[in-house]
């Protein structure tokens, strides 16, 4: 029963980040705030791959003497790329919210709902 | 030694151009340099299919490291015939993108603009090439983060939120994927697909595997456009540039159903498989109907023509959730057919966009007359869309018929036929007002779109109907592709 709780620790992290993140992006309605959900919710993603890395009693991966036992350096890796497109995804996302405030006034989504349904009918 | 390097090219080329094409800035240029590249990517995609077709997959170790622990890039013979798909429309569209990009994205964006099409382009070209499950989220996302860009691009303030939503729910989708292959990695220490596909079958009831195949199948889902996670499309379309509309429709959730198709058949296989086909079976016909109904009340001939892609959809996942050879070679038939049909419907649309400036069926009206040889090539192109013989379309839905006739599913092969009635409402609808109302009194003349915009519909609308004819090479291309994919499923 321990096990299930202290030794799973990072894992537990893992998953209430993500569901924090989650909720966010579907519940919130201002754009910058699902911006922000949707950095935890890939956050959550990079603890959870540098977790699963973690060797027991293993040192960090660089060789070094009278070390014999390393932890997994891939997923480390694999997680360098993620950032890189979650940064990239963040300022995209960014940028749009700027135009959207720029052509509408608001980043709130029912209002520009009801901007869009009022002004623009025929679509 | 260029020969060798091919599946290296396919995606590399691409790759480079994009900055070059942002560096010539001078919007002419950019679009020539675009093209010759696209069109350089198209004869690669051919050499590569025609040495599967002759000496059978390329595996190719990039940087020379051995395939387990390098990525390797895997051609077969399903992936080197999307490369064709997909780089044949891409190297199509560019001709008809000079004079439809130049008349609805301003003059000094529009270098950007083919820099956003490069990458695109590399993205879908590298998920098609590689073969590594981790190494394909990164060309999602160059794809996905491209196409986000191209929608936004659009000239109405609607394009950015449409962009917006696309945005956050391609993000969680690509999220989803890369934690269901961290589970897959934490099982097996492979990325590699061919080696994922190896170790699954030793650890595939545990419940890491369960939970990483859940994740997997809903994240590309929603890449695709599946029923009820299309809630993005129909904007995204809609408000995109025209080019865009008809690249990303025809190339963009193709490439989606190719993903699934691998990770489910090549890398997941067996028992799995039969739980994800039935649901997918169940969710693809909800598609097939609601899709096809909603597109009959649309107003809009873009959005019309995008619920109609997510029913389209539907028979190509349809097709896959059968999990038998002839459902298999259907789905994969009908994706490419539809691919050039609907390229074809958006490219007729982005004709007539380019005379009136609307999209609205009210504004249509008449316009049969007005620019007969455009509407002519949607009328086709929509008779493709439908499944009446001769054309492409009919095709895919024999096959599709066929497949659930083969498992006795009557019902199914019933519904795939209402199905396909509901598509001859809505293209009806189209036909109605263009042929049978009188056009606007105040109507001025109008000629048909340039030449530069004719030529590529005609050879979209020509190949649709071309491939109905004569479909001997696709279905054998799809039979092959399929009975590969099978083997998989038999162990």
């Amino acid at each position: 029963m321990m096990d299930q709780f202290a030794g799973l620790y990072n894992y537990w992290i893992f998953i209430v980040l993500m569901m924090i993140g989650f909720y966010i992006v579907m519940a919130q309605h201002n754009l910058i705030k699902k911006v922000v959900g949707l950095n935890i919710f890939q956050v959550s993603v990079f603890i959870f791959y540098i977790s699963m890395s973690k060797v027991e009693d293993g040192s960090a991966p660089i060789i070094a003497e009278g070390i014999t036992v390393y932890s997994n350096p891939l997923p480390h890796v694999l997680i360098l790329t993620a950032i890189v497109v979650g940064v990239a995804t963040t300022a995209l996302a960014l940028a749009l919210v700027v135009r959207i405030r720029d052509s509408y006034g608001s980043i709130e989504e029912d209002e520009i709902e009801a901007e869009e349904r009022r002004r623009e009918k025929h679509f | 030694m260029l020969m060798l390097n091919l599946p290296a090219l396919q995606v590399v080329l691409p790759l480079i151009a994009a900055p070059i094409c942002l560096l010539l800035r001078r919007s002419d240029w950019a679009w020539l340099w675009a093209t010759i590249v696209t069109w350089c990517c198209l004869g690669i995609a051919i050499c590569l299919l025609s040495k599967v077709l002759s000496t059978g997959a390329i595996s190719y170790p990039i940087g020379d490291w051995a395939a387990p622990i390098g990525i390797e890039y895997k051609i077969d013979l399903l992936s080197a015939f999307l490369l064709v798909i997909v780089s044949s429309i891409g190297a199509v569209v560019l001709p008809y993108a000079h004079a439809s990009v130049s008349s609805e994205i301003p003059e000094a964006r529009i270098y950007l603009f083919y820099t956003m099409y490069l990458l695109c382009l590399c993205g879908l070209l590298g998920i098609a090439v590689t073969g590594d499950a981790f190494n394909l989220f990164v060309f999602l996302e160059i794809s996905s983060l491209s196409s986000y860009v191209l929608i936004s691009m659009g000239r109405y303030r609607r394009s950015l939120t449409a962009a917006y939503r696309y945005l956050i729910m391609g993000t969680v989708g690509a999220t989803f994927y890369i934690i269901g292959v961290g589970m897959m990695y934490m099982m097996t220490g492979t990325l590699n697909m061919s080696d994922l596909a190896n170790r699954i079958p030793a650890v595939e009831d545990t419940r890491t595997i369960q939970v990483a195949i859940a994740f997997i199948v809903v994240g590309l889902s929603l890449k695709l456009a599946i029923f009820p996670l299309h809630m993005w499309l129909p904007n995204a379309y809609t408000f995109a540039p025209s080019v865009v509309t008809v690249f990303l429709a025809a190339t963009a959730t193709k490439v989606a159903v190719y993903a699934l198709l691998r990770m489910i058949f090549t890398v997941f296989g067996g028992d799995p498989l039969f739980v994800i086909g039935e649901i997918l079976m169940i969710l693809s016909v909800a598609a097939m109907f609601v899709g096809s109904l909603v597109a009959i009340y649309q107003t809009n001939i873009k959005r019309m023509l995008a619920y109609s892609s997510i029913a389209q959809i539907g028979y190509m996942v349809l097709g896959i959730s059968f999990i038998t050879t002839t459902g298999l070679a259907g789905g994969i038939i009908h994706l490419f057919n539809h691919a050039l049909v609907k390229g074809a419907l958006f490219m007729a649309v982005g004709g007539m966009f380019f005379r009136i400036a609307s999209v609205r069926l009210d504004d249509m009206a008449g316009i049969g007359k007005r620019i007969p040889i455009t509407t002519g090539c949607f009328v086709v192109a929509g008779l493709g869309l439908i499944g009446v013989p001769l054309t492409a379309g009919f095709i895919s839905k024999w096959y599709l018929v066929s497949a659930a006739l083969e498992k006795d599913m009557w019902l199914i092969a019933v519904l795939i036929l209402v199905s396909s009635l509901l598509a001859v409402i809505y293209i009806w609808r189209v036909v109605e007002v263009a042929y049978f109302r009188a056009p606007p009194k105040r109507a001025a003349v109008m000629s048909e779109p340039p030449l530069s915009m004719l030529i590529p519909l005609f050879i979209l609308t020509g190949a649709s109907i071309y491939f109905g004819i004569d479909a001997s090479r696709t279905i054998d291309i799809a039979m092959a592709a399929a009975n590969f994919l099978m083997t998989g499923v038999a162990q």
